[in-house]
């Protein structure tokens, strides 16, 4: 970003870079105070949305990262305000009920030390799901969120069988009440959307605003922004990636993942 | 070389609308089954989020690997031109087209969205392996529908070059068409179980066992059913022998997907699993894949008793090598899928979505009722046809104590033809 | 010769079947307004009267709603989940809480129920649409993406990027 070299558009996008990362810088600042308007109703932008009729651009990957020394093994915060913002629909049966979020619990069989990391779409830049879906449903943005789009997806399963961290739910059931902004229905694969209705308002994915609250061992934000939170964050962190060895390059990564 | 006379199935038995009257109620409990689990949800099926693709792809599965299969015997009278096949060769196209639309027929019918079908077919990832596979299958029909043409037109079936560039493109698009099922296990790097180039070839090798005993057994009934011996002492031989050498490549090719995954320190928990920890895999595995479904066939056609006992026992044979086919797909399919996915190398992990855990599965009634309608599926195309158009060759005619009044000379002179 | 015919006939059948199947299904879908058109004059058959929705009028024209309906949803979906484009006035979740239907309780219709704005003249059209098997049927109150009643005038702009549009699907 500190070569300002070039032509109107790419001093355009510096000007937002640099807005952007002011705007992560505020949040840093803010972010207890954000958190207090969460689910209230008016949430505050926690950095500069795009204007609504811009589409998502390749100059933004957004990810996350998970400090584990701050995710304490009790707390499920992230889970339960997932489910409760995209309403996720609890079936009675725990094993077709859909979870895009769980905590996994990881026991060190040496020591017997026991921790806890949240597991999720993991938004891989070249996820195995969009690879291998017949149809397309299974698709990465622009900015690097992976999605399924439910109008094409025909229930085939395959994403789910191909995905290494089993990210996917399929829908066992009907549906009824579904959240506006995440509609979902029987016969069609879903999993985390990085809350990318929110990242289009400029706010934080809904498990990183629980956490706020809890540990704080969500850190969220654009990989391609030097200056943003998460980048920072991660020069400073040793850092891992899940399954690095298949070489999916996934946007969120862990940290203290040792 | 005399003119090879076919046949159409003319045959009112009982025994034959029996078979059709039983093959049409398991469609109808197969569809009605499929809506049920429409209109219902997965929920009323075994299948669970932990493991995605059960009974119903088992079969499906099964049918399109013995479809690709069942073509062999055409592909070997006329792209090696082995002349003593070519009766067979008719018969043999359109059991593959029917194998593949049965199994076709189960995979769509246990889609989320069945009804989204037209999504499937216009709207296309072509990074997909999947997608790959539609184009295979449809492909696959035309081209055997047209060698199929070329092999029963007066006109057409009189140009060899004809004949032989059409059976030589089903031959290279059944090695594709298999190669792509095989890949869509072997392409999925999380599975460690399938993980690998071997699930091709070894998909291919299942297939010329699969498809040749279906052809072995359709033969034998339809043997029943025209009061004439159409497997000829001559092509049992001939079967067998082929049958051996393919059953004996799959055990090959098996023996080595396991014990490199055995070698390889990443891939041994989930081969402990499969091959003796895992309950009903490891049991499926040595008893039904390699037991029942290759060494026991293997054993009795290696030591085939003599006279015409020989039609009984490789009909035997053939059952159990089907029977086999389905236990190995079970296994690849659901083993699979049984093992848990290792996400945190080096941890023991546990969760409430299955994480670490073993993941149980038990096939439902209407599961297993959609999956055995794809046999059915075929098997009706496949006598519709034989009603039809000549796809039945001539052969001997039986005398009364169902003995085939089969001359030794002609056997050795067809035999010296070939 | 004889096979020659039979098989001439089965795919005679198949081409048959192939061009009524698609072609059928179409023909009912635009034909459906024109019929409508005939017979509200004739008087003959009920017709359905869907409900006003609130305010003065939709985002575009009526006509221009009731032909290209489906087309604008069809671009929109497109826009918003594979772009990122968040523009709210076409959003789905407009129509449902602009036309919401009240029911003897009071409350909001769902699609199950034979009142509900975009089953009135679906049913009657016999075109039977998914939408609602994700999306949720009921007006939410959480819902901050429906168009406001100050931007839901059709303004020349929009109106000229819906032609451009339409003119690009119709080629």
């Amino acid at each position: 970003m500190s070569s300002c070299s070039g032509g109107d558009e790419k001093a355009g996008m510096d000007r937002r870079g640099l807005l952007q990362s002011a705007g992560a810088f505020a949040a840093t600042i803010l972010a207890p105070g954000v958190t207090l308007y969460a689910f209230g109703g008016g949430e505050a932008e926690a950095f500069q949305a795009r204007p609504p009729e811009e589409p998502a651009s390749s100059r933004q990957r957004w990810g996350l990262l998970i400090d584990l020394n701050k995710c304490s093994t009790g707390c499920n915060a992230c889970v339960t305000a997932c489910k409760d913002y995209n309403g996720w629909q609890d079936t009675g049966r725990a094993d077709i009920d859909p979870q895009w979020i769980r905590k996994v619990t990881l026991k060190d069989p040496q020591t017997g030390v026991e921790r806890s990391a949240p597991v999720m779409c993991q938004h891989c830049a070249s996820p195995p799901c969009v690879d291998v879906c017949p149809t397309g449903a299974s698709m990465k943005r622009a900015d690097g969120i992976v999605l399924v789009n439910k109008h094409v997806c025909i229930g085939c399963r395959y994403c789910m069988m191909a995905c290494p961290y089993k990210a996917r739910s399929f829908i066992h059931e009907d549906e009824s009440d579904q959240k506006v902004n995440n509609p979902s229905g029987k016969g069609t694969v879903e999993g985390c959307t990085l809350c990318v209705d929110r990242i289009d308002a400029g706010q934080r994915p809904a498990c990183v605003e629980a956490c706020a609250k809890e540990g704080g061992a969500l850190i969220f934000g654009d990989l391609k922004d030097p200056q943003s939170e998460i980048s920072q964050a991660l020069r400073k962190l040793p850092s891992k990636k899940l399954r690095a060895d298949l070489g999916v390059d996934p946007g969120v990564q862990y940290a203290n993942l040792t | 070389m005399a003119q090879i006379k076919f046949q159409q199935l003319t045959s009112a038995s009982p025994t034959f609308w029996m078979l059709v009257l039983a093959h049409v109620v398991i469609v109808a409990a197969g569809l009605s089954a499929a809506l049920y689990m429409e209109t219902n949800g997965h929920h009323v099926t075994g299948m669970t989020n932990q493991i995605v693709w059960g009974t119903p792809h088992v079969f499906a599965v099964f049918l399109i690997v013995s479809a690709s299969g069942a073509l062999n015997v055409a592909s070997v009278s006329s792209v090696f031109s082995r002349l003593a096949y070519k009766p067979f060769a008719r018969l043999s196209g359109i059991l593959a087209i029917s194998l593949l639309a049965g199994g076709l027929a189960v995979l769509v019918l246990d889609l989320g969205r069945p009804d989204r079908l037209l999504v499937a077919m216009t709207t296309y990832n072509f990074r997909s392996i999947f997608a790959w596979n539609i184009y295979l299958y449809t492909g696959f029909m035309a081209i055997v529908l047209a060698y199929l043409f070329s092999m029963m037109d007066r006109r057409v079936s009189k140009m060899t070059a004809v004949n032989k560039t059409l059976g030589w493109t089903a031959f290279s698009w059944r090695l594709i068409l298999t190669t792509g099922t095989g890949s869509i296990f072997g392409f999925l790097v999380a599975r460690d179980a399938v993980y690998g180039g071997v699930m091709a070839p070894l998909f291919i090798a299942s297939s010329l066992v699969y498809g040749l005993a279906f052809t072995v057994l359709v033969l034998l009934m339809m043997s029943i059913e025209t009061h004439e011996t159409l497997c000829t002492r001559e092509m049992i031989s001939k079967f067998r022998g082929l049958l051996i050498i393919f059953s004996l490549t799959v055990l090959f090719l098996t023996a080595i997907l396991h014990v490199s995954k055995i070698y390889a320190a990443p891939t041994r928990a989930v081969e402990a699993f499969i091959l003796r920890d895992g309950g009903v895999y490891p049991l499926l595995f040595w008893g039904g894949q390699v037991f029942l479904g290759n060494i026991l066939p293997l054993l009795m056609l290696g030591y085939m008793p003599r006279a015409h006992s020989k039609r009984n026992t490789l009909g035997l044979a053939s059952i159990l090598f089907l029977v086999g086919g389905l236990a190995q797909m079970y296994v690849v399919i659901l083993g699979t899928q049984a093992f848990p996915l290792n996400i945190f190398p080096g941890y023991e992990v546990s969760s409430t979505f299955g994480d670490g855990a073993f993941n149980p599965y038990s096939p439902s009634l209407p599961e297993i009722l959609l999956g055995l309608s794809g046999i059915s599926i075929a098997m009706l195309i496949a006598t519709a046809a034989f009603r039809l158009l000549p796809f039945l060759p001539h052969g001997v005619p039986v005398d009364a104590h169902g003995v085939a009044q089969e001359p030794e000379e002609e056997v050795a002179e067809a035999g010296a033809a070939a | 010769m004889r096979f020659l015919s039979k098989l001439l006939v089965a795919v005679l059948l198949l081409v048959g079947a192939a061009i009524t199947l698609p072609g059928g299904s179409a023909g009912s879908v635009l034909g459906g307004s024109t019929a409508w058109a005939a017979d509200e004059g004739a008087g003959r058959t009920p017709v359905p009267h869907p409900a006003h929705g609130k305010g003065d009028h939709c985002v575009m024209p009526t006509e221009f709603m009731r032909r290209n309906h489906m087309l604008m949803m069809y671009a929109h979906r497109q826009d918003v989940l594979v772009e990122g484009i968040r523009t709210t006035k076409f959003n789905i979740s407009g129509c449902v809480n602009c036309h919401a239907v009240k029911g003897e309780d009071g409350q909001p219709v769902s699609f199950d129920d034979p009142k509900h704005f975009c089953r009135t003249c679906h049913t009657y059209a016999a075109v039977q649409i998914d939408c609602f098997e994700c999306h949720n049927s009921k007006p939410q109150a959480s819902d901050k993406s429906a168009a406001k009643s100050d931007d839901l005038g059709a303004d020349g702009a929009d109106a000229a990027k819906m032609a451009a549009f339409l003119r690009e699907t119709k080629k």
